[in-house]
């Protein structure tokens, strides 16, 4: 795959803005700016950008719970995820949501869910109507590989395989369901071995390699488009901080998370367009401060943004045209 | 909101009654409304266990598949979360499904999805989100099932907020009633009870609203509120009543949330006294929240404790016998009728 | 001490990796902090040198508090206090979270402490009816020995101990008991308390029986069918409609109004700079339309002066909203209507304040079929839930009385209230002219934290311009 220098160049802005807005977002609930559970995806940053690179502006995506790099990938803007997680009417859920219930309806980002496995079948939807209205639009369906032990995910590899529905299912491995490893979980480890199992084309990617990640993204985008029926990714990768905010680690040996971080995606990308010449320290120290004030006024929006008044805390409950009161 | 006493009173219930023009069964009602909706608007599509080739469990979706194709009467694989979560997705790609659980019973397979994702994208997206779904599912007991395929767990649905939950009882309900669930952005919870099935009675054709209770037979000394597969034993019982010169109002809710309070409220205003019947569990159950309202709203207008008629506490158990006496039954609302009335 | 997760509150620090004089990085790991999960390291946002370690090890501290001071340079380090190396006391002035205010030493000067009355526990147990039995005689239940489950003090310890002493004086003849709260028994009698259903309970108000005279039914129950139909004579019974479905009947027994009366003035005038202002109106030109206006109207139709001059407070409330709210908290709320609470005195002695909401969209006649029916509700002792909304501002009209002036209290936490004297014929100048006209005297009394007297004076002013202008009354 022979990338253009500004293609590559972005690959790396879109990791680096994920990565400093996730350690921005430690620092902010240090200081108890945000609350709620909070999972961030540093160290996951290749797999965010590489998949949501990979679609159109009609495609769909459903993520999961550690999804502020999705959501920032997939163009919602990054005020009004910091705004949600403030719990501010002007957050992309108007405060109901919070660091795990990003919306964006009009990106067809179809979420943030909280339950694990809880957003295939909502993803096997997507990909029914746009099938049945023919629309060539894809869903890009995220999950861990904790979800991989829930039933959901057999039902709905099962559904999408057998009504062929256009659906890519990306299988983020991070190695560990919270605090269970991925060999303490499964009796088979391969999880593209066990797609494959329901009669779909199934590889596994190094997740931590931005490159690798959006080259495959694009194959398994273009097949499932084209009509050929769902496809599965396993991206293998690793979150280099604790599973919620902070957890004790006691599940895993800091020698390991040393090793995997000597593997940074954001860090590996970086060197290698160094070593290029397409990029230098001058152009690497612009594009990080230029991130960060990105970052500084989404802060500064979101801390002055109103709240939702609680006279309104149950509209939504039902559509407000629907008139029933909840 | 208002229940409309003239027109539904005696409407299409009983039975026993005069056989009119347009008589049909609450089946075949159903059969019409889902024909017509697929009919009317080619976003609708219909999925579930056997709603094609089998003809569905219950016979209700028998002849679509070979009127509208396999892409609109879809059978899927025995995954309740996944095609309930499909419907969800479906509704939210801008479709108008419908979809069929075999029965309640099976719906806790899929009440994830139901309660988590149907009853919260709304209102947890900030309202960017609309689920505009149909489930249509089985209820009730009285066929020897046992406690696997005999239970009423709509009350369980009607506890929660951003769902909707109907409960046709007569056939111009079964007919009426689809329509306006799909028209609406919400999802929609629609219970047939098993018993209703063969039943017979007039459909009119109109629509009808999703949240307005029905008075099925007026009456001045007692109300008796019910709902479902317990309008016919109600209207039974009332009959009955009458007989030894208690007049019965049978008011039937229909819409189990949210619950057209005004009609029940006025109801008792005019009779003082209230029995509620209901198939489900009486604790914590839809019983006790009419109950409870009532009391919490018309407590001065009582002249007697409410009672509430349910069904044993137990699993529905398979002999006759034992199923009979599990079941509320005409001799317990008369019962019930006679403490009220003193 | 860092937030590290929804649950926690607090943290004890354990260990500083770092020391004063230390340079330290954004994402250092500069201390252990133990939670209720597990020993966690604690990474700082910041760089720079460690000038000093604010909390030391082994101390718990609420989630909030300083733990060092890091220097960007060597400029001025802005004070913290220290936390005294007191273990497992979380003491943070700068940051009073709930759990550590009552664990705070007395002499902490944050807040106040609130003593815990001693042998809260052993309050002593009785059911709200015993309680109001033994009151009504004049006893507390605290002094009286529980026979019942768990020492529980029953009526019949009541009984005994009224058998034993002799009673106090009965209460005045002219408060008579509610219906629903049937006289009390003489010393050693046990009436039970009736069985009766709601609905019978509030027809035999309506209609003026008396409970204990209904004969029950055979279950022993007084049902509707055993209060017998109103005499001719009677009150007209309330129909039953929805509506009276929501009403509750809100009959306070006497001792117990004016002891609500006595707390709420109490607090109104401990809590409450109060200022008034007077003003006497003159109410010739008004009185002679109201007059012209009630000839051409059906008796049932007719306006009294008194509905005019609330009219034209409404209008007031409305056009001077200082004065229409509520002191919440230190601040002045102002409400979104005039919710105007109306003093009607009782015959049989106390007052009910009932509400009628949004007053100042009512036109004339409405308005005063709203005041006639709180009045007669209020004194019926049958107000509604809605009668019962919280007032906005509040008048006192004591014109029946032949008071001139009447310097009222306000209700908290309302920020003004407004007495109305009768009205009586004074002379008058108009320019140089003297005559005899109608007035009364208006007083507004104001609370000055929220307003000033002149606020006051522009709210008398509005109440006389709207009074001269009859086409305001609509």
């Amino acid at each position: 795959m022979t990338a253009t220098v500004e293609t590559r160049l972005a690959l790396l802005r879109a990791m680096v803005r994920i990565r400093r807005f996730e350690e921005r977002c430690v620092e902010l609930y240090s200081t108890e700016r945000i609350r709620g559970f909070m999972h961030l995806c540093i160290g996951e940053e290749a797999v965010a950008v590489g998949v949501l690179g990979a679609l159109d502006a009609g495609d769909a995506v459903v993520s999961t719970y550690r999804e502020h790099g999705h959501a920032l990938a997939r163009g919602v803007p990054m005020s009004s995820v910091l705004a949600e997680m403030f719990g501010r009417v002007t957050g992309c859920s108007r405060g109901r949501g919070g660091s795990m219930h990003l919306f964006d309806a009009g990106r067809r980002f179809y979420g943030g869910n909280a339950i694990v496995g809880g957003g295939l079948p909502v993803a096997v939807g997507l990909a029914l109507a746009d099938a049945l209205a023919g629309r060539p639009a894809v869903t890009a369906c995220l999950f861990g590989d904790g979800a991989v032990a829930e039933g959901e995910f057999h039902e709905c590899l099962n559904l999408a395989a057998l009504w062929r529905l256009p659906v890519v299912f990306c299988c983020e491995n991070n190695r560990y369901a919270m605090g269970t490893a991925l060999e303490r979980e499964h009796a088979q480890t391969d999880l593209a071995l066990r797609a494959a199992a329901y009669g779909m084309p199934a590889w596994a990617v190094d997740g931590m390699d931005v490159q690798a990640v959006a080259a495959a993204a694009e194959r398994a985008v273009t097949a499932v488009r084209a009509g050929g029926g769902p496809c599965f990714l396993e991206l293998r990768t690793y979150r280099f901080r604790a599973h919620s905010m902070y957890d004790p680690d006691r599940y895993r040996d800091r020698a390991e998370v040393t090793r995997w971080k000597e593997q940074d995606p954001v860090d590996r990308w970086r060197d290698l367009l160094l070593a290029d010449g397409d990029l230098d320290e001058a152009g690497w120290t612009r594009l990080v401060a230029e991130v960060d004030e990105e970052i500084d006024q989404a802060v500064t929006l979101a801390e002055a943004a109103p709240v939702e008044p609680v006279e309104d805390l149950t509209r939504f409950v039902y559509a407000e045209q629907s008139g029933v009161s909840s | 909101m208002s229940a409309d006493v003239d027109a539904d009173v005696d409407a299409d219930v009983d039975a026993t009654g005069t056989i009119g023009p347009v008589r049909t069964t609450y089946r075949e009602a159903l059969r019409e409304a889902l024909r017509e909706a697929l009919r009317e608007d080619e976003r609708v599509f219909l999925m579930g266990e056997d709603v094609g080739r089998y003809g569905g469990c219950f016979a209700v979706s028998l002849g679509l598949l070979e009127e509208f194709g396999p892409e609109r009467v879809r059978d899927t694989p025995l995954s309740e979360s996944a095609f309930v979560g499909a419907g969800i997705g479906a509704a939210l790609g801008g479709r108008r499904p419908i979809v069929e659980i075999m029965t309640v019973n099976f719906s806790l397979l899929a009440l994830d999805q139901i309660l988590n994702n149907a009853a919260t994208l709304s209102h947890m997206s900030g309202g960017q989100l609309a689920v505009p779904l149909v489930i249509r599912m089985t209820t009730g007991a009285g066929r020897q099932l046992a406690a696997q395929h005999s239970h009423s767990l709509e009350g369980w649905y009607a506890h929660i907020p951003g769902l909707r939950v109907v409960a046709p009882a007569t056939v111009s309900d079964a007919r009426g009633m689809l329509a306006p669930a799909l028209a609406s952005p919400d999802p929609v919870l629609l219970f047939e009870h098993a018993g209703l099935y063969a039943s017979e009675g007039e459909a009119d054709g109109g629509p009808v609203a999703l949240d307005g209770a029905a008075v099925r037979r007026a009456g001045t000394d007692v109300s008796i509120v019910t709902y479902g597969g317990m309008l016919p034993t109600s209207l039974a019982a009332a009959e009955r009543l009458a007989a030894e010169g208690t007049s019965a109002e049978v008011v039937d809710l229909r819409s189990l949330r949210p619950l057209d309070e005004d009609t029940v409220l006025a109801s008792v205003a005019r009779t003082h006294r209230l029995v509620v019947v209901d198939e489900g569990w009486r604790s914590g159950s839809l019983a006790a929240e009419v109950a409870a309202r009532v009391a919490e709203q018309a407590f001065y207008d009582l002249d007697a404790p409410p009672e509430r008629v349910c069904s044993a506490e137990v699993p529905v158990p398979y002999a006759a016998h034992l199923e009979r006496a599990t079941l509320p039954a005409v001799d317990d609302v008369v019962a019930a009728v006679r403490r009220t009335v003193g | 001490m860092p937030s590290l997760g929804a649950d926690m509150d607090s943290g004890t620090l354990v260990e500083w990796s770092v020391a004063p004089g230390d340079r330290v990085h954004r994402g250092d790991l500069v201390a252990a902090v133990e939670t209720e999960k597990s020993v966690i390291d604690v990474e700082c946002f910041e760089d720079g040198v460690v000038e000093r370690l604010l909390v030391p090890v082994g101390t718990t501290v609420p989630v909030g508090t300083p733990l060092a001071v890091i220097a960007a340079d060597v400029a001025a380090v802005p004070a913290v206090p220290a936390v005294p190396a007191v273990p497992a006391v979380p003491a943070a002035p700068a940051v009073p979270t709930a759990p550590a205010v009552e664990e705070l030493p007395a002499d902490a000067g944050v807040v106040e402490a609130v003593p815990v009355p001693a042998g809260a526990s052993t309050y002593p147990r009785a059911t709200p009816p015993v309680r109001q039995f033994a009151k009504r005689h004049g006893l507390d239940v605290a002094d009286l020995p529980g026979s019942g489950h768990d020492g529980t003090v029953t009526r019949a310890d009541v009984l005994a101990a009224l058998a034993q002493e002799p009673p106090e004086p009965p209460e005045p003849p002219e408060a008579p008991e509610p219906p629903e709260a049937p006289g009390p028994p003489g010393p050693g009698a046990t009436a039970p308390r009736p069985r009766i259903t709601p609905y019978a309970r509030r027809l035999a108000a309506e209609r003026g029986a008396a409970i204990e005279d209904l004969q029950p039914g055979r279950d022993g129950v007084v049902r509707a069918r055993d209060v017998p139909a109103a005499p001719p004579a009677g009150p007209p019974p309330v129909p039953s409609s929805p509506v009276a479905a929501s009403a509750r009947p809100a009959r306070v027994a006497a001792d117990g109004m004016r002891a609500a009366i006595a707390a709420r003035m109490t607090r109104s005038l401990r809590e409450i700079p109060q200022y008034h202002v007077d003003a006497v109106l003159e109410l010739g030109a008004a009185l002679d339309h109201l007059r012209e206006r009630n000839r051409s109207a059906p008796v049932s139709e007719r306006i009294v002066p008194a509905a005019l001059l609330l009219h034209a407070v409404a209008q007031a409330a409305r056009r001077v909203p200082e004065l229409n709210g509520h002191w919440v908290e230190g601040t002045a709320v102002r409400a979104a209507s005039v919710d105007l609470g109306v003093v009607v005195s009782l015959r049989e002695g106390g007052l009910l304040v009932p509400t009628i909401p949004a007053a100042d969209t009512l036109a004339l006649p409405d308005l005063m079929r709203a005041l006639r029916d709180v009045v007669t509700r209020a004194r019926a002792g049958r107000l509604r839930s809605s009668d019962a909304a919280d007032a906005s501002i509040t008048v006192t009209d004591l014109g029946e009385t032949g008071g001139h002036t009447v310097h009222g209290r306000i209700f908290p936490p309302q920020v003004a209230l407004v007495g109305l004297g009768a009205v009586v014929r004074r002379p008058w100048a108009d320019g140089d002219l003297l005559g005899v006209r109608p007035t009364v005297t208006a007083t507004l009394t104001g609370d000055h934290r929220a307003t000033d007297g002149v606020v006051g004076g522009r709210f008398l002013h509005v109440i006389d311009d709207v009074l001269h202008d009859p086409e305001e009354w609509s």
